[in-house]
């Protein structure tokens, strides 16, 4: 039985393998793809062509205006309007992503004490950035304006986190600040110190291409087989169910886990991700179950399929939904209760988390153990759902029906 | 003899074997009427990046009247679950396993270094293992102490003599930044291209693999008419599955649309020239459904959804990348389709990116033509 098993083993790996195109194109485009979207994807807010229209001649707006020239990695290019109605059109053009509007009065009432008027539109279009947008504008007039009736002089860049806590304590109105009753906030991020986006996106990416390789060949590998009609000569072979779902589900393990080894490595030596021996070992236990459990959704798409097409079409229909709802690029508490149970059932959810612990988190195994268990029983199932479909099959063609 | 049959019946016969081959085989409805349905409900439901109901831990060493305002800030501001604890070390291991994604400290002193004259800090841990999310919730947190604090200083009388700025935010086109409103536009592009991209290049890819291509090539159709018999259906199709969406989106979901429908027709028909330009392409030059899918995958359906400022915004990528995005088109169609959406007609927007996309069109249709007849040879 071994021996059957091994023989189609080797022929499985010789289908993937054996045209150099397809060997090009499992390797080559993951690592490129893992390349340009562990860039492409954040969700930070960089490079904003700011406009504004400033109807103030005093003082306190220019100050206001250089500080944010000087922090140019968010607002890489200012540009003044003479009215708002340009600035406005500028910014239904998508010239420019927001426009602040500072009001005629903004020095007069900043200097007496009171609140200078500032108005601020952002581009709705790009909601996400829209609102990081605001809350990062709000909290640099903020600082500002609590400097500016503070008495402090404009030093330091609101970017800079050290000054401002310093400046904290300036940033209350007069009164307030002689009865000493300010709070602030000292914070820190966990595990992510400068909140670095690659960081974050990396592992989750290593995760969805895995899923995205082995997903692929499974989909196709019984689908393909059917449509040149070699799957009922496996079927009248000796072979049993079991066996040829073994046979499938190997390379496919195999060829997902060497990418996954691939991609980590390259997310070590080229993106410099820190990796502990702990986490290694985390990657190492979590990373064949997932691929099991991918596998055997894999094949039972593929033994549902009738044509190549169908098998491909439906894997594709599996991976969107599957990418979507694991918390790669938004987070899993935001699924509505009703939608939160197929969270629960999706293998990428828990590997995304899972490679995510592993490369910054150091957890206990206790948190590993955790996650890693579900996808025991989501493989036990995909996979005898997978072998029954088999079995049928084999009934059918021994009948001959 | 029977005279032969003219060229519109003959391309007319075409299109109609390719209308039934897509109507018979339930993946492609699958693909242009499913798919895109799954996607608004996860749009809708699933996906979003608004924070609301976060689970935060509060750690207070000594209750006080002001560490009990502190505290019932944070459950009164709609964004919190709080859990109180005594002792940090309580909440540290939650926090490391993510039960709570952010652990607020208001020290035992508290109380006394406000009545005092001191500053009081207030620490905040943040789970920022992703890194999007821990901005937010930091920026959630601190918001809300600070709004806590100008209340207390208007509890106080301070209130009149409030400097600061007098905040006026307000967020054209989508005022309540719908993550939905922003979504459902540019889904209309990844649907586009798995129709016209993937879809088309998987059954083209077909018949060269299985040779009926040269067999319908060899009754007589010319490469024109054989092009077209292929582009209709799928065209159609994409066309359909278009305007599923926008009137699922636009009646059902809310989603406003402020452009003319005639525009969004053009658009849309614009660029599944690209598509299906695309995806004819690729077929003909790797003549495997396998191998049509993965570089459809590749350069099709994936910068539609990563590089098209879709999910993640263009303007924030590197140089190298943002570059990267112009070469390829669902950039421009998903800028069009929010626009007309979400804005209305900005010819200043509709114009220059349709442009490109018919630049697009054009090279691609051409090489599609060019790569049928080369493998004949």
């Amino acid at each position: 039985m071994w021996q059957r098993i091994g023989r189609l083993i080797v022929k499985e790996f010789l289908v993937v393998l054996r045209d150099p195109r397809t060997r090009l194109i499992l390797v080559v485009p993951p690592m490129v793809q893992l390349l340009i979207f562990s860039f492409a994807a954040t969700h930070e807010v960089r490079n904003v062509v700011l406009g504004v229209y400033n109807e103030d001649q005093g003082l306190a707006s220019r100050e206001l205006l250089d500080r944010l020239h000087a922090i140019p990695e968010t607002f890489s290019r200012i540009e003044y309007f003479a009215d708002l109605r340009s600035a406005e059109e500028a910014l239904s053009a998508q010239r420019v992503l927001a426009v602040l509007h500072i009001g005629q009065t903004f020095s007069k009432e900043l200097l007496s004490g009171g609140a200078g008027p500032v108005q601020v539109l952002t581009d709705g279009r790009q909601s996400n950035s829209a609102m990081i947008l605001q809350g990062y504008l709000a909290r640099i007039l903020e600082d500002f304006a609590g400097q500016a009736a503070g008495g402090a002089r404009v030093a330091a860049p609101p970017s800079d986190e050290a000054e401002n806590l310093l400046a904290g304590a300036d940033s209350a109105p007069a009164a307030a600040k002689s009865l000493g009753q300010t709070l602030h906030p000292i914070s820190r991020m966990w595990f992510n110190p400068n909140l670095n986006p690659i960081w974050s996106t990396l592992p989750g990416l290593v995760a969805v291409l895995s899923n995205l390789v082995a997903l692929l060949i499974t989909a196709l590998s019984v689908a393909r087989e059917k449509e040149l009609g070699t799957f009922e000569q496996l079927l009248v072979s000796p072979l049993r169910a079991g066996e040829i779902l073994v046979g499938k589900a190997v390379p496919a393990v195999a060829l997902g886990g060497l990418e996954g080894t691939l991609m980590i490595t390259m997310a070590v030596l080229v993106f410099r991700l820190p990796l502990s021996w702990h986490g290694l070992q985390v990657l190492l236990a979590a990373m064949p179950l997932f691929l099991i459990a991918v596998v055997g959704i894999g094949l039972f798409v593929s033994s549902l399929a009738r044509t190549q097409q169908q098998g491909l079409l439906g894997a594709f229909t599996y991976q969107v939904p599957a990418t979507l709802l694991s918390g790669f690029a938004t987070p899993v508490e935001n699924i509505a209760l009703g939608l939160r149970w197929i969270a629960y059932v999706n293998p990428l959810q828990y590997m995304v988390s899972l490679a995510r612990m592993a490369f910054l988190e150091d957890p206990g195994w206790d948190v590993v153990l955790g996650l890693i268990w579900p996808m025991v029983p989501i493989g036990l199932v995909s996979l005898t759902a997978a072998a029954l479909l088999f079995r049928q099959a084999t009934l059918l063609a021994v009948t001959g029906k | 003899m029977p005279t032969p049959p003219s060229r519109a019946k003959r391309i007319w016969s075409l299109i109609q074997k390719e209308s039934r081959q897509i109507v018979r085989d339930p993946s492609s409805i699958m693909m242009a009427f499913v798919l895109p349905m799954i996607l608004l409900g996860l749009f809708t439901y699933g996906v979003s990046l608004d924070l609301r109901h976060i689970s935060i831990g509060v750690v207070v060493e000594r209750m006080t009247p002001e560490a009990d305002s502190l505290v019932a800030a944070f459950r009164s501001s709609g964004y919190f679950r709080v859990r109180l604890a005594e002792d940090r070390r309580l909440l540290e291991p939650l926090l490391v396993s993510g039960q709570v994604q952010a652990v607020v400290v208001i020290p035992a002193d508290f109380a006394d270094r406000r009545l005092s004259g001191q500053p009081s800090p207030v620490q905040v841990l943040v789970r920022a293992a992703e890194a999007n999310t821990g901005e937010l919730v930091l920026n959630y947190t601190e918001g809300t102490l600070r709004q806590w604090q100008q209340n207390q200083w208007v509890a106080q009388g301070l209130g009149a003599r409030l400097p600061g700025v007098q905040w006026e935010p307000r967020i054209w086109f989508n005022p309540e930044a719908d993550y939905l409103a922003a979504m459902l536009p540019g889904s209309i592009a990844v649907v586009m291209t798995l129709i016209g991209t993937m879809l088309t290049s998987l059954v083209v890819a077909r018949e060269w693999e299985r040779g009926t291509m040269e067999s319908l090539l060899s009754m007589g159709l010319s490469r024109a008419e054989l092009f077209l018999g292929k582009f209709f259906p799928y065209f159609l199709l994409g066309m359909l599955a278009m305007e599923l969406i926008s009137v699922v989106g636009v009646v059902f979901l809310g989603v406003p649309f402020r452009g003319s429908w005639w525009v969004l027709h053009l658009v849309t028909a614009v660029y599944l020239g690209y598509a299906l330009g695309l995806g004819l392409t690729v077929s003909s030059l790797t003549r495997s459904q396998f191998l049509a899918t993965q570089a459809a995958l590749i350069i099709g359906f994936l910068p539609s959804f990563l590089l098209s400022g879709l999910v993640f915004e263009i303007q924030s990528m590197p140089a190298a990348i943002r570059m990267l995005t112009c070469v390829f088109p669902p950039r421009y169609f998903v800028t069009v389709l929010r626009t007309l959406f979400l804005a209305g007609d900005v010819w200043d927007v509709v114009l220059p990116n349709t442009a490109i996309l018919l630049l697009f069109a054009g090279v691609l249709l051409g090489w599609a033509m060019r790569a049928t007849r080369t493998n004949l040879a």
